[in-house]
């Protein structure tokens, strides 16, 4: 396929999604289809675009022919290819449980079309190489959670959409305000073009950290890094599963994933800077959300918090900077992403069967549904690094990446952190599925005997994540690709400024 | 003049941190305003300002004649502002959501309404 059709088949395809399921407004079972058809053809033109990427290289398309420095720019690399296929194939799973199990009202008041719009601004952020089409992205993706999470205005729901959009405004706003002094100081938008002025000796050139550290702030609010995290288990929760388990196992990954792309590309000509700051941020942000996850009683809430200490190591792989340690974070947002979808999902199947998410109203799963029990206990398994689950793999490459640059304390705590990781699983399991439920419950709860139909999805991404255990050699050689292609960031620059060959045909003179 | 937008842009900022982290919600309104407000005007304002001709290129010529302003931090503001306008016009309706279901201004009430 065409790299310029292929680049732009991602957001069309979810526009247009969109756009017809809004027209389908009262026909919620014809929304159903659109999603669904979206969905699957996502998935098979993200796994062609990881394809086409490893066999051609960069694929980069000018947006209206606009030439590099001064258009918009899409660009596809390893790494955003992979996080596509990731997304695809996580936002199939949550489909096909919202079609399940959400409540038909909220379908019948736009879910759908939003969700489609929220896939299409990750696929934006993923594919864009310009630092505004960046913000604007991003601006897409959060308007479709704000909207998702305050839909059906429960209680909750509200007070958890206020502060995600309270928190979220302002590290939009830092985030332009970093645009702003990106291009007072170098005059340029373009991703591949700042990082090229960057690199040569430009007038500006010692003043980069100061934008640096605007994108560090910005982006580690929307990612929740260590002292700017609390808004994310205040909110995260509050929404039904089938729209939070898309946000807490998707977006909450992708201001990781612009981190690691702004600062290989851009700040690594001052990572000496950021390196020690990001360190010491990696093992905070760790520890406390692990900490914080302990405390909690509630299921969806320990599975919050722990979205921050894995967080925590997504980080700790930019923050050694070597090629094994960053393949390791790729390796690590790739297995989070399906992982933590799928932990939430199991939580919904558990809540749709026993209508609460508190650990002291549930037990005794395991002798109902031995098979859930199953499922949940491999994911868990797999969230806290068992050999040989995928989770393993991830922390083994940045454990080796981090001895090998010395960073000994760093690899110390995130050992630490994955037994207390398996420690608060052990928890949810105990309490969940393991202890008998108390008597007065029994009779006050009657269980909905629902199908199986739910258990579906949570199938569906298991075998993935098993596949990524199992099987887990491929996907590591891709991320120790994608880590060199980071690296060595003259690759993507070259494929985006010297893609300009397109013959521009001359204006036929008369 | 030029010297003063420095300083109204700092005042902004500091003014609209003040009111979002007041607890109150329609000072919370008037903040995330503000905020938007400072943001945009810091765009505007680190992007040079200059008085003068427009950056049109007038037939016959291939550069704009100088001294013209960038035309480029114009653009992002115009983006930035319509962005913010619907992320504005959206909070303030969830703020008057927020409000009536928990019939009160002060944030400090919002907490602890889960049942665990």
């Amino acid at each position: 396929m065409p790299a310029n059709l292929l680049l732009i088949a991602p957001l069309l395809l979810h526009l247009v999604g969109a756009i017809a399921c809004v027209f389908l407004w009262r026909f919620v079972r014809l929304q159903t289809v659109v999603v669904a058809i979206v969905q699957i053809t996502f998935v098979g033109i993200s796994s062609l675009m990881l394809q086409q990427v490893l066999t051609q290289g960069i694929q980069v398309t000018q947006i209206g022919n606009w030439h590099a420095p001064f258009g918009i720019t899409l660009v596809a690399d390893i790494i955003a290819a992979l996080l596509l296929l990731t997304t695809s194939i996580a936002g199939l799973a949550v489909f096909m449980f919202a079609h399940v199990a959400l409540d038909i009202t909220r379908k019948r008041f736009g879910y759908f079309p939003l969700f489609l719009l929220l896939q299409m601004g990750v696929s934006g952020v993923c594919l864009t190489g310009d630092i505004f089409n960046l913000y604007v992205w991003f601006e897409v993706l959060l308007i479709c959670c704000f909207a998702l999470i305050a839909l059906g205005t429960r209680k909750t729901q509200m007070e958890g959409a206020l502060k995600y959009v309270t928190i979220n405004f302002i590290a939009s706003g830092l985030l332009l305000t970093g645009i702003g002094v990106m291009y007072a100081l170098y005059g340029a938008l373009n991703l591949a073009r700042i990082a090229e002025i960057v690199r040569d000796t430009h007038e500006n050139a010692h003043l980069l950290v100061l934008p640096g550290i605007f994108f560090l702030i910005g982006f580690g609010i929307k990612s929740a890094i260590f002292p700017l995290f609390f808004w994310l288990p205040a909110s995260y929760h509050t929404p039904p599963i089938g729209i939070s388990a898309f946000i807490a196992g998707v977006i909450s990954k992708i201001g990781v994933y612009t981190l690691l792309r702004l600062y290989t590309l851009i700040f690594s000509a001052e990572i000496g800077f950021a390196q020690p700051l990001l360190l010491v941020l990696a093992g905070l942000t760790m520890a406390v959300g692990v900490i914080g996850a302990a405390a909690q009683v509630d299921f969806r809430k320990i599975l919050s918090f722990h979205i921050i200490s894995q967080i925590g190591y997504m980080l700790m792989g930019l923050a050694i900077y070597t090629p094994l340690a960053v393949a390791g974070s790729i390796f690590f947002v790739i297995h989070n992403m399906l992982v933590k979808t799928n932990l939430f999902l199991v939580s919904g199947v558990v809540a749709h069967r026993h209508h609460s998410f508190s650990l002291s109203r549930l037990g005794g799963a395991y002798l109902r549904h031995p098979f859930l029990s199953i499922m949940f206990l491999l994911s868990a398994l797999s969230l806290a690094g068992l050999p040989p689950l995928s989770g393993f793999w991830g922390k083994l490459m940045l454990a080796k990446g981090g001895l090998e640059a010395g960073n000994y304390i760093l690899v110390g705590t995130s050992l630490g952190v994955s037994l207390v990781t398996l420690l608060s699983m052990t928890k949810i399991w105990n309490e969940v599925f393991w202890k008998p439920r108390s008597t007065r419950l029994k009779m006050a709860l009657k269980e909905t005997t629902s199908t199986y139909a739910s258990y579906f999805p949570v199938v569906f991404l298991l075998v993935f994540i098993l596949a990524l255990g199992f099987y887990a050699e491929p996907v590591i050689k891709l991320s120790l690709q994608s880590s060199e292609q980071l690296m060595h960031s003259e690759n993507y620059i070259d494929a985006v400024l010297k893609s300009n060959t397109i013959p521009v045909e001359p204006p036929s003179s008369p | 003049m030029e010297i003063l937008l420095p300083f109204l842009t700092g005042i902004l900022f500091s003014v609209s941190m003040y009111f979002i982290i007041h607890r109150h919600l329609f000072k919370l309104i008037l903040g995330l305003i503000l905020f938007g407000l400072a943001t945009n005007l810091f765009l505007f304002v680190v992007g040079g300002m200059k008085r003068g001709g427009i950056a049109i290129i007038s037939q016959g010529n291939d550069v704009p004649v100088e001294p013209y302003a960038d035309p480029v931090p114009q653009a992002l503001l115009l983006t930035a502002i319509v962005i913010g306008f619907g992320i504005q016009a959206f909070s303030i309706v969830l703020i008057k959501r927020v409000y009536q279901a928990f019939k009160s201004n002060n944030m400090d009430k919002l907490n602890n309404n889960e049942k665990i």
